[in-house]
C-alpha cells in the first residue's frame, strides 16, 4: 500500500469551503487523473472519476463518495480594517477566538493570513458578558492597515482555517477539514489498490460537493451516474476527551460500519461479511435517525438507491484540530476495493429483504 | 537613529519562536546568552535563572549612571499535571490565560517540542446551553497521540509561528520577546555615560518575580521596565467611541505613568517625552490604569529605585496570536537608545 499520508496533508493544507471546492478540487484530480478511465465535473463543482470494470457492457456501477468540501467563514462586514464574519456550514464558535485563518481576498493574489479574536468584554453588550461569544461579536485582523483592507476585501470574501497539519504519535494525523478530506484519502487508496486488482464493475468516484451545508453534491451527482449501489465515507465520533457516549468509537481501533434508516442491511450485511473474512477490525455505528451524511441524500435519489455508510474514527468534529489514525484510513481504502473486486455481475439481483 | 533592519527583525523571530513558560526560560536564557555575551563586560545567571548582564560606559566614573533595563524572557503557557493514558494529559494554566482561546489549538509540548493538539467535544453531540457555556481547564486535555509520552512537569505552550504581514508582526509570545530584542539590541550600542546593567528576568508572568531579584543585584541609579502593553484598539460592537483602548497600534512606544502596581517616577516620565519629542519620535501615553510590569518589583526594591516603563502595545495578549507593528518597535528602541545617550545624574539628582 502506498504512503497516503503526504497527499493527506496536501489535502489539509488548502481551502474548499462548502460552494468554493476548487483548490482541493484541482488536488483531487490531479492526484485521481492517472488511477481513472475519464474525468469529469458535475453542473455543480463534484468531480467524477470513472474506473472502468471488465464486465460485459453495459455494466453495472457502483458510486463511493466523500464530500471534499469543508466548514469555515465569510467576510459579513468590514469596519477600521476589522473584518465581521458569519459561518459556512456549521463552525463551532468556541475554536475561533486566537484560530489562524486564511481570508480569500476577492482584491489581493494572495491569501491574506489573519487570527480571529474576541474583544474584551467592555466593549461588548453586557448581556454578552465573558462567556463564549457568538460569531457576530468576533473579529478578524489580518495586520494590514484600514486602507490596505478596503482595497482588497469585499464582503462575502472567504476566510478558512489555516493551521498546518500536525503529525501527533501513534500514526494520528491532525489539522483542520480532516472532515471529510480523510474520506477523500481513503477513496483515493481504493482507487489504487483497484489498480492491480480485477473488477467486473464500473466504479464511480465522486468527490462531492456542500455536504456541510445542502448535500447539493450528493444529490445531483447520484441523479446525473444513477449507479445501481452506493457507499458514502464519513467520519464517525471517535471517543477522546468530553466525548465518551454511544456514538463514539476508539481511534486507531478500525473501520465503522453505519446501520440505519439512511443504509440499505443488504448492503451493511455484505460489507460487515467482507470485513470479517478479511479480518479488518470493524465496528458498528448505528444511527436511528438522519445519519448527516451524503448518504441520506443518495438514498433517496431517483428510484431509491442501496447505500452504505463506511466510516473511521474521528476526535474533535468541526474543530481546527480533528484527527484520525491513518490506519483506519488506510483500512477503509482497502475495505472499499476489495469489496469492489468482490461485486458479480448479478450483485444487485441478490439484493433481499429479510 | 539606529539603523533597523532584518538582523533585528531575524532575532526577534527567533526569540518569538521558542517556548519559555514562567518557571523553564532556558531556551529565551540560551539565545540571550548568545547575544549579550560576546558585548558584555559581567554576565551570570541568577539563582532564579535571570540573565544579568553589565556593560561598562567609557566616561570617568562619577559621569556614568547605574541604569537598569528589564525585559521579561517568560511567556504564558502550560503545565502538564496528569497522565490519563493514551497519549491524553491534565494540564493547568501558567499566567492569565483566557480559557476561550484553548479548545481546537495546536501546541507544543516539553523539550522536544512534542506536536500535540487541545481538542474539544463535537457541536453535535452538545446538547442545550453547552454550546454557549466556557469549557473549563480541567474539561480539557492536551493530546499527543494514542502512542505519545509526555512527562508530568513538562511545560506546553501555543504552536503558532511568527510571521511578518505589510506594517504588522504576529506571534504567541511578543510579549515580552519583543522587550528582550529590545534590551538586546540597545545593549549591543556604545553608551559612554551609562553602566549599562541589562536583566532578562524570569517569573513576570507569574509575579514579577525575576526582576525583583535582579534589581536588588544591581542597585541601580534607575530602571526601565521594557515590555508590551495590551492594545485594545477595537471597534465597539454598537459603533461609539472606543475610549479605552489602553493603548493603539502605530502611534508609537508607549510610555506608563500609572498603573495598578507603579505609580512611574515623574521625572523619568518628562525625560521620555522631551526626548521623543526633540528627536521627533513618535510616543503615547498608556491609559493609567490597572495591569502592571516589573517596574512596580523593581520601584520598591532596596530603597527605592526610580523607574519607568515603555512598552511596546500588541493586540491579543496572552491568545495564541498577538499582533504589533514594526513601526511601533523601532521607535521604541530609538526612543530608548536617545534617552540612554543623553542621561545624566542631574535627572535624578532634583526633583
Amino acid at each position: 500500500m502506498t504512503d497516503i499520508l503526504p497527499f493527506l496533508k496536501s489535502l489539509i493544507s488548502v481551502s474548499g469551503l462548502s460552494g468554493y471546492e476548487t483548490p482541493v478540487a484541482d488536488l483531487i484530480a490531479d492526484k485521481w487523473r492517472p488511477l481513472v478511465d475519464e474525468m469529469s465535473l458535475s453542473r455543480v463543482g463534484s468531480l467524477h472519476g470513472l474506473k472502468k470494470g471488465s464486465g460485459e457492457s453495459p455494466r453495472p456501477s457502483v458510486m463511493i463518495a466523500a464530500h471534499m468540501d469543508a466548514i469555515g467563514m465569510r467576510v459579513s462586514n468590514i469596519v477600521d480594517g476589522f473584518l465581521h464574519i458569519t459561518n459556512v456550514g456549521g463552525i463551532d464558535v468556541r475554536v475561533l477566538p486566537g484560530a489562524e485563518v486564511s481570508v480569500h481576498a476577492s482584491g489581493s493574489d494572495e491569501e491574506l493570513p489573519g487570527v480571529v479574536v474576541m474583544p474584551p468584554a467592555r466593549f461588548l453588550p453586557e448581556s454578552v458578558g465573558d462567556g463564549i461569544l457568538t460569531i457576530n461579536y468576533l473579529l478578524v485582523d489580518t495586520g494590514l492597515l484600514p486602507r490596505d483592507i478596503s482595497r482588497k476585501v469585499r464582503v462575502g470574501d472567504l476566510v478558512s482555517f489555516a493551521n498546518q497539519p500536525f503529525e501527533l504519535a501513534g500514526d494520528v494525523i491532525s489539522g483542520h477539514s480532516l472532515d471529510n478530506r480523510a474520506s477523500i484519502a481513503a477513496l483515493t487508496i481504493c482507487l489504487e489498490e483497484l489498480q492491480n486488482k480485477p473488477h467486473d464493475w464500473d466504479v464511480w468516484a465522486v468527490a462531492n460537493v456542500q455536504e456541510e451545508v445542502t448535500f447539493l453534491g450528493a444529490y445531483s451527482s447520484a441523479f446525473e451516474l444513477r449507479p445501481q449501489i452506493a457507499i458514502v465515507i464519513d467520519g464517525a465520533f471517535a471517543k477522546g476527551p468530553g466525548s465518551n457516549g454511544w456514538q463514539t468509537f476508539p481511534l486507531g481501533k478500525g473501520v465503522g460500519l453505519c446501520m440505519g434508516p439512511n443504509m440499505h442491511p443488504f448492503m451493511h450485511k455484505k460489507l460487515k461479511e467482507l470485513a470479517e473474512r478479511l479480518e479488518i477490525p470493524w465496528f458498528l455505528d448505528v444511527t436511528p435517525d438522519h445519519s448527516g451524511t451524503d448518504a441520506f441524500a443518495v438514498q433517496t435519489t431517483a428510484e431509491g438507491i442501496p447505500t452504505a455508510l463506511v466510516e473511521y474514527p474521528l476526535r474533535y468534529m468541526h474543530t481546527p484540530v480533528e484527527a484520525v489514525a491513518v490506519k483506519d484510513i488506510q483500512r477503509v481504502g482497502r475495505l472499499l476495493a476489495e469489496f469492489v473486486a468482490s461485486l458479480e455481475a448479478d450483485f444487485v439481483d441478490t439484493i433481499v429483504w429479510e | 537613529m539606529l539603523s533597523f533592519g532584518n538582523a533585528q527583525l531575524k532575532l526577534l523571530e527567533k526569540l518569538c519562536n521558542v517556548i519559555a513558560v514562567s518557571g523553564d526560560e532556558g531556551e529565551v536564557r540560551k539565545i540571550v546568552l548568545e547575544e549579550v555575551e560576546p558585548y558584555a563586560d559581567e554576565v551570570k545567571v541568577d539563582m532564579m535563572g535571570s540573565v544579568l548582564a553589565m556593560k561598562r560606559g567609557r566616561a570617568r566614573s562619577g559621569k556614568r549612571m547605574r541604569v537598569m533595563l528589564d525585559a521579561h524572557m517568560d511567556e504564558v503557557g502550560f503545565m502538564i499535571v496528569a497522565d490519563d493514558g493514551e497519549g491524553l494529559y491534565r494540564f493547568e494554566t501558567v499566567g492569565g490565560i483566557d480559557v476561550r482561546h484553548l479548545v481546537g489549538k495546536q501546541v507544543l509540548v516539553g523539550r522536544e517540542r512534542t506536536p500535540a493538539v487541545i481538542g474539544g467535544k463535537p457541536v453535535h453531540l452538545m446538547s442545550g446551553d453547552e454550546r454557549t457555556r466556557k469549557v473549563p481547564v480541567d474539561a480539557l486535555r492536551i493530546d499527543v497521540g494514542i502512542a505519545g509520552k509526555a512527562k508530568v512537569g513538562d511545560r506546553a505552550g501555543f504552536a503558532t509561528k511568527f510571521r511578518r504581514v505589510g506594517p504588522s508582526i504576529l506571534s504567541k509570545s511578543i510579549d515580552d520577546r519583543i522587550g528582550i530584542a529590545t534590551v538586546i539590541e540597545l545593549f549591543k550600542q556604545s553608551l559612554p555615560n551609562v553602566d549599562l546593567c541589562a536583566a532578562f528576568s524570569v517569573q513576570e508572568e507569574i509575579g514579577l518575580r525575576g526582576a525583583k531579584v535582579a534589581a536588588q543585584y544591581f542597585n541601580p541609579d534607575l530602571a526601565i521596565a521594557v515590555d508590551s502593553t495590551p492594545a485594545y484598539d477595537l471597534p465597539l460592537y454598537d459603533g461609539s467611541e472606543n475610549m479605552s483602548y489602553n493603548t493603539k497600534l502605530g502611534l508609537g512606544p508607549a510610555i506608563y505613568i500609572a498603573d495598578g502596581s507603579t505609580l512611574h517616577d515623574p521625572r523619568l516620565v518628562r525625560f521620555l517625552r522631551e526626548t521623543a519629542e526633540d528627536e521627533g519620535i513618535p510616543y503615547q501615553f498608556r491609559q493609567p490604569g490597572g495591569g502592571g510590569t516589573d517596574s512596580g518589583a523593581i520601584q520598591r526594591s532596596l530603597a527605592g529605585i526610580p523607574t519607568v516603563s515603555v512598552s511596546v502595545p500588541h493586540r491579543y495578549t496572552h491568545s495564541p496570536v498577538s499582533i504589533s507593528r514594526v513601526d511601533d518597535w523601532k521607535n521604541t528602541i530609538n526612543l530608548l537608545h536617545a534617552a540612554l545617550k543623553k542621561i545624566t545624574p542631574a535627572l535624578i539628582s532634583e526633583r
